[in-house]
């Protein structure tokens, strides 16, 4: 949402990806968001992780609800559909479109207001659903856009810049989007782009629901001490399992290697995640595994992140509805309209 | 014991069957009514049922009207008594000289009767406990059996229920044969032990025609089916849920493609009814034609994202089946109540297009065309039906398709177009009609992308507040409702024989009573005018027809007599010549209520001044 057109040129010599598409042809316009935005990193993750895989730009849908985050698919893949919603609603939107047309990329982006707030309902249902989504919450644990309201992923006991301490309980979407059955979760950093970004490539390589809450701090309203959502708070108690690069061919997606034990998990669509475990006793296959494990962290206020569930060999809405593979919004009449002689059978069977 | 004349009538009456709800009564019932129309008589039958599962007053009314009468009469001219728990009230709502029903197994004392009606007592249990043992079987046989009974009273022809038995336990013998057992257990006895046939009668006639019976949610989902509706996204509530089930069974038997076996619909049982439409509007965005069929309380949680299609402009059909409001009121009764709620709903200034069919045939036909609609307008259409016609059994003029016919997709700009150079703009009005161009998301590499939103963009989708960029999207689209004026169901307009200074405008499933208030009104010497609304945005005839007489009586079934006000709003008209005649006790209007309402009013006018009668 801006009033400023981003210049389109750039230089000559800019680096190709496979489909021959540079940086730029994956940008959108200039944010208009506060400068520091944890936001702003996490579209410019966004931007790269879907220039490493080479998808066609204008083959993603992005969907978003409504609040800070949500207005953020206008500045990453200027060449694709966006829809700016309704407040919360951003996953029924995005089943809709889902199944309008299966060939598509669906990215849901969301907040903390958006998903746990107002549209925890629909979070819930899309992920029980197992819609085919990359579904990324923008988590800062305040209402930006309305300056500074506790969200409900604001931790109990933590302070609001005005110095109000919440009482609340904690939503931890990353536990209930477990629970649901989500079958590829995570949780990562803004300040963090090393590991959120072969996250985001990983989730949109994954057939189903896929879910990352990404911890994004807000510089004007959550930035202070005693807020747990701070970029002070959340380097100090990061605590990653692992880190990952996927493999697209034969191109890693990350260059940082660091030394550790290397899982290779095969995805859907072909490509690879190489998880390199940090947390040598985790395992990102086991759903009870993993819900234990971040309740014991949780409670010891550490912030879990990495790939912390996957499930490889996942389905999707549109295996448990049997849809042909035809996208439904290309089907005319002659493939829908049972004709005249059905219905004059129909109504023979009435008299 | 009567002393009062029995009611003599043949293939003109009303008969009332009081039941407990979950006691299999329905299907007896329903046979019944069928079993007339087998022998070419028209019936129109009624369910009148609670909120409820088992154990509450269910009651299944089914008018006999050789004239094709469809509408409800009003009155009882036979009660067939099964529910102990209403019996009072039942037997006081027979008419005087009508017929009362009854299993005369256990003795009644006297003062439960009637001296001014016929009692006829068949001992219905006694029957079926000599007959069965299995207690499910009592149950389920004692219903056929006193359908066997009423065969013989009203002397109808066994043959033909049989006929129909045969058809709905084909293949299954055993239920077959048992079945027509039970049906001439109680035909015999009634035949051997009461005199017969009573003064009600039906006799065989030539009036049904190739006409069908069915439900108006069945034909509303056909009409999806037929329209090319591939999603369907809807929330349980009464009386609306039968129309995504009929449209869930209906795309079983004819969406699936026959190599594959894989289905060429999507539906999905939302969480609740945002999740519902938010999933329609998202499946329309991205090109599927997509519904949700609900009922008021839904229409009240949907109004932000009905907002959204209006602004945003992206299609979507609604299935509004109108029950009895507020919300929590009596959601198993039938009202005219969403008409303001539909028209206006959503914050903001919005207008949305709404259809009236006034049957199940104008419920196919309809809905089908609210997706073409719904694709050439860009924004929300709701099919107004309502319990009266979604959930009973109505005859009507078979459904018709025509195979040449093509959906109309609306202005929707394809990869060519772009490549071709086409100006694109996602709300820019290119040929005046207020409709602009869209695409659909994947498209084109580099051409015809845009961000939708609500509000605040200009012409080409891109952001804008600025009040004259606003003032200007928001004119389009009021040339867009104008350009929705043409494009709807037009209203119908039947003439007096003599001309009058007097009209009637009514909609819905007011229509059937309506057309029969015609016939008791020319009776009384009132000639009337009538226009039959048929849609929002009211075309301009609607206009001319206000202007054409003096008064006109809007009739509908809502205490605030919700169409006149929209009527009034949308052209200016001085409310005075709008007679409201309205009817909300839940129950369907009648023609006899009708005709009292214009009658007495009509009377009225003729002796008092004008400004008198109409203050």
């Amino acid at each position: 949402m801006t009033y400023i057109a981003k210049p389109k040129f750039h230089h000559p010599g800019l680096k190709k990806n496979a489909l021959g598409y540079t940086h730029r042809d994956y940008e959108g316009k200039i944010s208009t968001l506060c400068a520091g935005c944890g936001h702003d990193s996490i579209t410019a993750s966004i931007i790269e992780a879907c220039y490493e895989l080479s998808i066609e730009p204008h083959r993603v849908a992005k969907i978003s609800g409504i609040g800070c985050s949500s207005k953020t698919p206008d500045y990453f893949l200027g060449n694709s559909h966006g829809f700016n919603s309704v407040h919360g609603r951003m996953p029924s939107v995005l089943t809709g479109a889902n199944l309008a047309n299966r060939d598509l990329i669906y990215l849901g982006v969301s907040g903390d207001g958006d998903s746990a707030s107002i549209g925890f309902g629909q979070f819930a249902h899309s992920i029980r659903r197992g819609v085919n989504m990359t579904y990324i919450v923008e988590n800062n644990g305040v209402y930006g856009l309305t300056k500074g309201q506790f969200s409900a992923t604001a931790d109990r006991g933590s302070k609001s810049k005005k110095g109000v301490t919440n009482t609340d309980n904690a939503i931890d979407l990353v536990a209930i989007a477990l629970q649901l059955g989500a079958t590829f979760v995570a949780r990562s950093f803004s300040g963090d782009k090393s590991q959120l970004v072969p996250l985001i490539a990983a989730a949109i390589g994954h057939k189903g629901a896929s879910f990352i809450d990404v911890i994004s701090p807000c510089i004007a309203f959550n930035n202070h001490a005693g807020s747990t959502k701070s970029f002070d708070y959340v380097r100090e108690h990061n605590d990653a399992v692992n880190r990952l690069d996927v493999l697209v061919g034969r191109d890693p997606i990350a260059v940082d290697y660091a030394p550790g034990t290397v899982q290779v998990v095969e995805q859907h669509d072909g490509s690879k995640i190489a998880l390199r475990k940090i947390d040598a006793d985790y395992d990102p296959h086991d759903r009870l595994g993993a819900q234990t494990f971040l309740a014991r962290h949780a409670a010891k206020g550490q912030i879990v992140t990495g790939l912390l569930y996957v499930d490889p060999d996942a389905d999707d809405l549109h295996e448990h509805l049997n849809t042909v593979e035809t996208p439904l919004n290309a089907l005319e009449a002659d493939t829908l309209c049972p004709g005249s002689a059905v219905l004059d059978k129909i109504n023979a069977s009435l008299r | 014991m009567s002393d009062k004349k029995p009611i003599s009538s043949v293939n003109d009456f009303v008969v009332r069957f009081a039941n407990v709800n979950g006691s299999g009564s329905a299907s007896a019932n329903e046979m019944f009514a069928r079993a007339i129309l087998r022998h070419g008589v028209p019936v129109s039958p009624r369910n009148i049922f609670p909120s409820n599962i088992q154990g509450l007053p269910t009651w299944y009314e089914v008018r006999v009207t050789e004239e094709g009468h469809l509408g409800a009469r009003g009155g009882v001219d036979m009660m067939v008594a099964m529910n102990p728990q209403t019996w009072d009230k039942d037997v006081a709502g027979i008419e005087p000289g009508g017929y009362l029903f009854y299993d005369s197994t256990k003795p009644m004392p006297s003062t439960k009767f009637r001296d001014d009606i016929t009692v006829i007592g068949v001992p219905l249990t006694a029957i079926t406990n000599s007959t069965y043992t299995d207690p499910r079987q009592r149950q389920l046989f004692k219903n056929i059996i006193y359908l066997g009974a009423l065969s013989a009273l009203l002397d109808m022809d066994p043959k033909l229920i049989e006929q129909l038995i045969g058809e709905q336990y084909k293949g299954k013998e055993k239920l077959l044969s048992s079945n027509v057992h039970a049906l001439h257990l109680g035909r015999d006895w009634a035949l051997q032990n009461l005199k017969c046939p009573i003064g009600l009668r039906v006799k065989k006639s030539d009036k049904v025609g190739d006409r069908i019976f069915i439900e108006g949610n069945s034909a509303a989902a056909l009409g999806a089916v037929y329209g090319g509706a591939t999603v369907c996204a809807w929330y349980p509530i009464t009386p609306s849920s039968s129309v995504a089930e009929a449209f869930t069974a209906h795309c079983k038997k004819y969406r699936h493609d026959p190599e594959t076996g894989k289905a060429k619909y999507a539906i999905v049982q939302g969480e609740d009814e945002l999740a519902s439409i938010g999933i329609v509007i998202g499946a329309s965005w991205n090109g599927a034609r997509a519904f949700t069929a609900t009922s008021g309380p839904g229409i009240s949680l949907m109004t932000e994202f009905i907002g959204l299609s209006y602004f945003a402009e992206i299609p979507a059909v609604i299935m509004n089946i109108q029950r009895a409001g507020p919300s929590t009121g009596m959601p198993t009764r039938t009202q005219q109540c969403d008409i303001i709620a539909c028209a206006y709903a959503s914050h903001g200034d919005t207008k949305h297009v709404l259809l009236f069919p006034e049957d199940p045939a104008e419920a196919f036909e309809f809905a089908a065309a609210a997706f073409d609609l719904a694709e050439r307008l860009q924004t929300t259409i709701f099919l107004m039906l309502d319990l009266d016609i979604g959930m009973n059994h109505r005859l009507c003029r078979p459904l018709k398709w025509d195979d040449a016919r093509q959906y109309d997709r609306g202005k929707v700009m394809t990869a060519e177009m772009l490549e071709e150079g086409r100006d694109f703009g996602r709300y820019l009005d290119v040929d005046g009609d207020g409709i602009p161009y869209r695409t659909y998301p994947g498209t084109h590499p580099t051409k015809g992308s845009y961000f939708t939103r609500g509000t605040s963009r200009d012409r080409y989708a891109r952001y804008s507040e600025e009040g004259t960029v606003y003032a200007d999207n928001m004119q389009r689209l009021v040339r867009k409702f104008e350009t929705a004026q043409d494009l709807v169901p037009r209203p119908l307009q039947a003439n007096a024989e003599r001309p009058t200074k007097y009209g009637v405008i009514y909609f819905g499933s007011t229509s059937p009573a309506m057309d029969e208030a015609i016939g008791l009104l020319e009776a009384r010497g009132h000639q009337l005018d009538r226009l039959r609304i048929r849609a929002f945005p009211f075309h301009s005839s609607v206009a001319s027809f206000l202007a054409e007489h003096d008064f006109v009586y809007v009739v509908e079934q809502n205490r605030d007599s919700q169409l006149r006000q929209l009527i009034v709003n949308e052209n200016g008209i001085d409310p005075v010549r709008l007679v409201p005649i309205v009817h909300y006790d839940g129950t369907p209007i009648t023609a006899r209520f009708i005709a009292k309402a214009i009658g007495d009013h009509q009377d009225h006018l003729k002796v008092t001044p004008l400004r008198k009668a109409v203050s």
